[in-house]
């Protein structure tokens, strides 16, 4: 017989240990058939050097020895989330997915099921046997009724292992695929059929319109334990009963390619808008602080704990923050912890805070007997903390913060009055101007509410300064 | 340039200036921000972010990327990177460079989302299957998730391996002041093994089999040579060493409270030092050699003495000659606990794994160990 070999193929089978053989196929199975067809198609749209075959695992796990373009090996059922960031980051190539059974429709279906539904734009050539092959005739999600396998040696059983999976009804169900097809490599006529849906397939990913999938119905003989006529015979009269041939979705016609990506920016460029210049350099001599804010999400806990961290930035001074987080976000309680310092910082929680915030009675209980000796405790009124309660040792200012914001209008500044407070009372350490400016910074995104904050911080200083006494309150 | 971020925002900043064409995730707490950031930013530079359907999918996906010759990385927690390991040990098999960040929560199982750091033993010991390594990267504050990152693609390009950067919840969630880097990398040049879809790299070949035997015999000694090639990598910080009379040692968050507890302790007289690897793997043994010779050495981890057992193995003294002071379950150990358990060291009261360290019974035994070996000085 004389068959014309494309250039699409190497020309030599080079697999070591094979010197005798011009494949590792076997004698009647579909795979080579098919690797024919993508090879003169490859060949003949001129799309070979841009071509890169992602091989599975399986009988096909050796194609990188017959297809003369890219070649990627990807993990047992992978194949798709590798063919889908190849696609991703080398646009304009044409990738293929090349999978059997077990691959495709078992360990992989969902990266499988994914990739069709996000619309990826690669080409997938399932090859269905009904059978794993290279692992030794194992059921397979396609395995027939009745079929009898190495891991089915009654027969598959509905009751048992479920029903044969029909991938391309499943993909049907999906909008992004552009082109879904069934065919057969078990006679001449069907080859020529799968050779168009080959050809589809592939002109599909070279004008970069989307997802195509076609599935062929290939015969194995050695695990279906017939010869190759038979086996041809099983797939026409046996699986094809099960698989009805045709091609299910066509859309190629209306299909458009990707938009090409926007010009973007450098990141140096990028993220300037998010950084500031600064000059000042950390004072060593500037005691480190410690301090914990704390009370319910929602009171501006994590963003008044940002502010003083900030300030500290703004200062140059070395500054750490850390919040509470999690399940317990949604959960009502919200704490974050600041350090600020001259020195490099070591823990960036507190066991012992210096400055206590606390916005609610619940962080009261929790926070309040941690505070060291010397060190200050401050709590909305809200809290309903008496002044007896305060902690041995510790100074307790108490503020109507939530009343103050509320009178003001801005129900939601009850953390700016707190920021005025630390800043009346010095509790940081940081300059005002410094918490100021952080403030500020805080509203970037919403500067209309710059001045009413900067208001509320102005009026909650003033209460401060008639309400504060030098070491009473 | 300075701004104030998370670290985990600090991640993604560093992957762009690192030049990552892609990031490819799954979201987990605490490790989610990065995805968050990666969305915004990738595309805002002209870079691809995708969500994955799962962190199998992921890794394969930056499996994908790095095939193709591109930086690419993916970042989660602990159960994703459990199921990450498979598609690891196939980058470390084909020698693919990518970056992968944990961003540690407490385990084993769904555990919860707060700090610790029991992946070690996954992350510097290959954690999948086969014989490989993973170079791994330990950040210590927020300015070093960005530069760590940034050095683990530098890294794993040069030697085409996988890279981690094994941070833990409070390196992801903390935010600190973050310079800027000075300048992009340049692009790399992968064609000479990267299937970019080219005439010039078409025969190129990504693919971890070798069905025949001395090949794949071949190959793992190949690799092996690599990762001895690698020692020169290893880093690591001290702090107040030269005159120590104890050594702390621990990575991450450890050595942040192990640095405070180090202050204190000089406070009170008592000459500690701190060596941080910042390299887990490669390690920097010679460093720690130097640092711990002669001298009582104090682990601080959060998980179960992982790390202790790797410190006594590079150092090469039994595990329980040295002192563990540890937390587990998402809580972490306190400066006072240190600083107790390098009292309780120097004292000669405790010399043995405490789940409290803080309990040093008189008696000078823990109640948790029944055969305390005799102290090693």
């Amino acid at each position: 017989m004389n068959i014309k070999k494309s250039v699409g193929f190497y020309d030599t089978f080079d697999r070591s240990g094979s010197a005798t053989r011009d494949t590792h196929y076997c004698a009647g199975c579909g795979h080579g058939i098919l690797h024919k067809l993508i090879c003169e198609a490859l060949v003949d749209l001129g799309i070979q050097d841009r071509t890169v075959i992602v091989n599975p695992i399986g009988c096909a796990v050796f194609g990188y020895y017959y297809w003369d373009t890219g070649n990627v090996g990807a993990a047992h059922g992978r194949a798709q989330a590798v063919a889908t960031a190849m696609n991703r980051t080398l646009p304009g190539r044409v990738v293929i997915s090349y999978q059997g059974d077990g691959d495709l429709g078992a360990i992989g279906f969902n990266s499988t099921f994914q990739a069709a539904s996000r619309g990826e734009h690669f080409a997938t050539f399932f090859v269905n046997n009904a059978i794993y092959g290279m692992t030794g005739g194992q059921l397979a999600p396609t395995t027939l009724l009745g079929q009898k396998t190495a891991t089915s040696p009654a027969g598959r059983r509905a009751e048992h292992e479920g029903y044969p999976l029909h991938v391309c009804e499943v993909l049907n169900q999906l909008k992004a695929p552009v082109y879904i097809a069934r065919c057969s490599l078990a006679d001449t006529k069907r080859i020529m059929q799968a050779k168009q849906a080959v050809r589809k397939a592939l002109e599909i990913q070279r004008d970069g319109k989307g997802y195509a999938f076609v599935e062929f119905l290939s015969p194995c003989p050695t695990n279906m334990r017939l010869n190759a006529v038979q086996s041809a015979r099983f797939v026409i009269e046996q699986m094809e009963a099960e698989y009805p041939l045709g091609c299910l979705r066509d859309d190629s016609a209306e299909a458009t390619p990707r938009p090409a990506p926007a010009p973007a920016p450098a990141p140096s460029v990028f993220f300037r808008e998010l950084a500031t210049e600064g000059t000042a350099q950390p004072d060593p001599h500037f005691v480190e602080k410690r301090m914990k804010v704390a009370g319910f999400g929602g009171q501006g806990i994590l963003s008044l704990g940002i502010a003083v961290a900030e300030a500290g930035r703004f200062a140059g001074q070395h500054s750490s923050w850390f919040p509470s987080y999690g399940p317990e976000q949604r959960g009502g309680s919200a704490s974050c912890t600041v350090v600020v310092s001259g020195q490099q910082i070591g823990s960036p929680d507190a066991t012992t805070p210096d400055v206590l915030v606390c916005m609610n009675r619940p962080a009261f209980e929790r926070f309040a007997p941690t505070v060291r000796k010397g060190g200050l405790l401050i709590c909305d009124a809200m809290a309903g903390v008496g002044p007896g309660e305060a902690p041995e040792g510790v100074r307790m200012v108490t503020i109507p913060a939530s009343e103050l914001a509320e009178q003001l209008g801005v129900p939601r500044a009850a953390n700016t009055v707190m920021l005025a407070a630390l800043s009346y009372l010095d509790a940081t350490g940081l300059p005002r101007e410094k918490l100021l400016e952080a403030l500020d910074a805080s509203f970037v995104k919403k500067p209309k509410l710059i001045p009413i904050n900067r208001k509320v911080f102005e009026a909650a200083t003033e209460w401060c300064r008639e309400n504060i006494k030098e070491h009473g309150q | 340039m300075t701004t104030f971020v998370k670290g985990n925002e600090a991640v993604v900043i560093g992957a762009l200036y690192a030049g990552c064409e892609a990031f490819f995730g799954y979201p987990i707490t605490p490790a989610s921000e990065i995805s968050h950031a990666a969305s915004a930013w990738f595309p805002g530079v002209g870079r691809e972010f995708l969500q994955a359907e799962c962190e199998t999918a992921s890794i394969n996906m930056v499996y994908g990327a790095a095939s193709a010759g591109k930086r690419a990385m993916t970042a989660t927690s602990g159960p994703g990177m459990s199921l990450m390991q498979e598609g690891i040990s196939y980058m470390a098999g084909a020698e693919l460079p990518g970056v992968i960040v944990n961003i540690q929560r407490a385990g084993p199982g769904l555990g919860n989302v707060y700090p610790e750091q029991g992946d070690y033993n996954q992350a510097v010991k290959g954690g999948g299957h086969g014989n490989y390594h993973c170079i791994v990267l330990a950040p210590g504050n927020v300015q070093e998730m960005c530069d760590l990152t940034i050095k683990a693609f530098e890294l794993a390009f040069r030697h085409r391996n996988p890279a981690i950067v094994l941070g833990d919840a409070v390196m992801g969630q903390m935010m600190e002041t973050l310079r800027l880097p000075a300048a992009e990398c340049p692009p790399d040049d992968t064609r000479a093994w990267a299937v970019q879809g080219n005439a010039e790299t078409r025969r190129n070949l990504i693919t971890s089999i070798f069905l025949n035997a001395p090949m794949q015999e071949e190959h793992n000694r190949h690799l092996q040579a690599k990762y001895e090639a690698m020692r020169t990598e290893a880093l690591c910080e001290t702090y107040l060493v030269d005159d120590a009379e104890v050594v702390l040692t621990g990575y991450g968050i450890s050595s942040r409270i192990a640095r405070s507890a180090v202050d204190v302790l000089r406070r009170q007289g008592v000459k500690a030092g701190l060596f941080r690897p910042i390299t887990l793997y490669p390690f920097p043994t010679c460093q720690l050699r130097q640092a711990a010779e002669g001298r009582p050495v104090v682990v601080i981890e959060h998980s179960c003495g992982q790390y202790r057992d790797d410190v006594a193995f590079h150092l090469g003294v039994p595990a329980e000659s040295l002192t563990l002071v540890n937390r587990m379950g998402g809580i972490l150990v306190t400066v006072e606990q240190v600083v107790e358990g390098v009292t309780a060291r120097l004292s000669g009261k405790c010399c043995c794994c405490c789940p409290e360290a803080t309990a040093t019974p008189a008696s000078g035994t823990c109640d948790s160990a029944p055969a305390c070996p005799p102290v090693v000085p």
